[in-house]
């Protein structure tokens, strides 16, 4: 394994011309290697490619040009082993129980019952789901649901793991706690986080650098490293050099946000 | 039972409380309608009868035929045309339209391809319930968030895995509803189908007790029609309500 553990070179994607429509260059060129064990944010205006950005990463979608290595291997359209994804919409499977939504991914890789077993109590303690195992996602709450989806996710032990806005659908105190979590979780399981967000502030307080992309076509005007200790939490927002950073990130992002404006409308 | 189902077996037997008093006084002429009483009767004769047993029994196989053979070809139609994007858009208006043709025009054509047996009914019933599982298949299938697409493809299922554990139970709640229609349609079908053009079935013994004149046999049929649509209905919907009690909510 080479010294990054995603490496992208020239990654662009334009979705072709359909009938009516122009074809759209939605994304890229963009460079970027994230080393193993990064927190890295990708910020940006709404409809700059963030989305975008995360298929083509995962293998859900196929760049129009340029590269990408994960662990050295070329991705193409397909998505490689060791990668996990939690979407923006909630993806919980209505028929099946909390549990047995935990245990899909390793139940369908034919991982043995016992170990299955341990596996998915383990995720389920850690994302608070525990005395909710044999319930059905109708039972949960918005939020419980999408830590759900973060379980099933985690229980597969991603050495990438790639977040689409988590926790749009939270309130701000709930964003906060679940962003300490994922911290938690990150410094134990030691994967390599890339997360979209909306959010400045989420942003700042959970990683070691943050891409800010222009508007579309998307591409990182900037990179900003937050020098943060691999121990931190929420508890980082009362600092200092949080408002840096959030400062840093809103003079990057206030042009670009109002050129995206002008251009939806 | 619930309370509306109380309420509901409540309103049934005063109806038919109602309907026997109404026609023990004279109210309603013994010539039209029976009471109730005597229809029960009826169906007790009906099922009694060696006759008339085996005309039950001979449209309960049809019915099932008609049902198989729908569930069947309408699912793999519903699958295929799926996949083929193009023509479905170009079937859709034509699907939608289905059921403003009269099926029953086709009989004659059924009986001179099939000749005078069973087959000219099954295929009638197939042919009115088999769209209704076509629409629903395609119902479900274009309903499968996308998001569930994605995941599978993120925990690298294989195609069948995908089919079986994905699409199977996201789609299931559609796949219920045409069955229930596929129900009701083959019933219809093939008794409409017995009742014009037949010489077996319970179509055909309804049309011959009223051809005789012989009403305690025809409301005897006709009730007995009615409970065991009823219950076969009932037991579907109690097996639905037992698979989706606990998923409700989306
Ligand atoms: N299937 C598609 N066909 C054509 N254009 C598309 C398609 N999907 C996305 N786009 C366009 O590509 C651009 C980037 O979309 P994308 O979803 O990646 O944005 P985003 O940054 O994730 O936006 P948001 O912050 O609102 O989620 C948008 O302008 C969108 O209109
Ligand atoms: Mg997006």
């Amino acid at each position: 394994m080479s010294a990054e553990h995603l490496c992208l070179t020239g990654v662009t994607r334009i979705y072709p011309a359909t009938e009516g429509h122009a074809a759209v260059h939605a994304l890229g060129p963009i460079d970027l290697s994230l080393k193993p064990g990064e927190f890295f944010s990708v910020v940006g205006p709404s409809g700059c490619g963030k989305s975008t950005l995360l298929d083509v990463i995962a293998g859900l979608a196929r760049q129009s040009a340029g590269t990408i290595l994960f662990e050295g291997k070329p991705v193409t359209g397909e998505v490689p082993d060791g990668i996990g994804v939690v979407f923006q919409e909630d993806a919980s499977f209505p028929w099946l129980t909390v549990f047995d939504n935990a245990a899909f991914a390793l139940r369908r890789a034919g991982v043995p019952d016992a170990e299955v077993r341990e596996r998915v109590r383990h995720t389920l303690a850690f994302t608070g789901l525990s005395s909710f195992a044999q319930a059905y996602p109708a039972q949960l709450s918005g939020g419980m649901r999408q830590r759900l989806c973060i379980a099933r996710t985690l229980v597969t032990r991603p050495r990438l793991l790639l977040l689409d806005e988590p926790f749009g659908a939270l309130d701000q105190q709930t964003r906060l706690l679940m962003g300490d979590e994922l911290l938690k979780l990150w410094r134990e399981t030691g994967a390599t986080v890339l997360l979209i967000t909306h959010s400045l502030d989420e942003a700042a307080l959970l990683s070691d650098r943050i891409g800010v992309m222009s508007a579309r076509p998307g591409v990182f005007i900037d990179l900003v490293e937050t020098g943060w200790a691999r121990e931190r939490d929420s508890r980082l927002a009362a600092e200092a050099g949080f408002g840096v950073v959030t400062g840093r990130l809103w003079a990057a992002l206030r042009d670009q946000s109002i050129k995206a404006l002008a251009m939806a409308s | 039972m619930t309370r509306a189902g109380w309420i509901r077996l409540a309103l049934i037997v005063g109806a038919l409380a109602l309907l026997e008093a109404a026609c023990r006084h004279g109210l309603v002429s013994r010539h039209a309608v029976i009471p109730p009483s005597r229809m029960i009767e009826g169906a007790w004769n009906a099922i009694a009868a060696d006759e008339t047993r085996a005309d039950i029994w001979l449209t309960l196989q049809n019915v099932v035929l008609s049902l198989i053979l729908s569930m069947i070809v309408g699912t793999a139609a519903g699958l295929m045309l799926h996949k083929a994007t193009r023509f479905r858009r170009a079937l859709d208006p034509l699907l939608a339209s289905y059921y403003a043709v009269p099926t029953f025009v086709f009989y004659p054509l059924f009986i001179v391809l099939f000749g005078l047996n069973r087959w000219p009914l099954v295929a009638i019933g197939f042919l009115f319930a088999v769209v209704a599982v076509i629409i629903n298949t395609l119902d479900g299938l274009a309903r499968i968030p996308r998001a569930f697409v994605r995941t599978a493809a993120v925990m690298r299922l294989t195609r069948s895995q995908y089919a079986l554990h994905i699409v199977l139970p996201a789609a299931a709640p559609w796949f219920f509803t045409g069955a229930k229609f596929a129900v009701a349609y083959s019933f219809i079908g093939v008794i409409a189908g017995e009742f014009v053009v037949s010489g077996a079935g319970i179509g055909h013994a309804i049309a011959f007790a009223y051809n005789s004149f012989d009403n305690r046999m025809m409301y005897g049929l006709i009730v007995l029609l009615f409970v065991l649509v009823g219950s076969v209905n009932t037991l579907l919907s109690l097996w639905e309500r037992k698979l989706y009690a606990r998923r409700a909510g989306r």
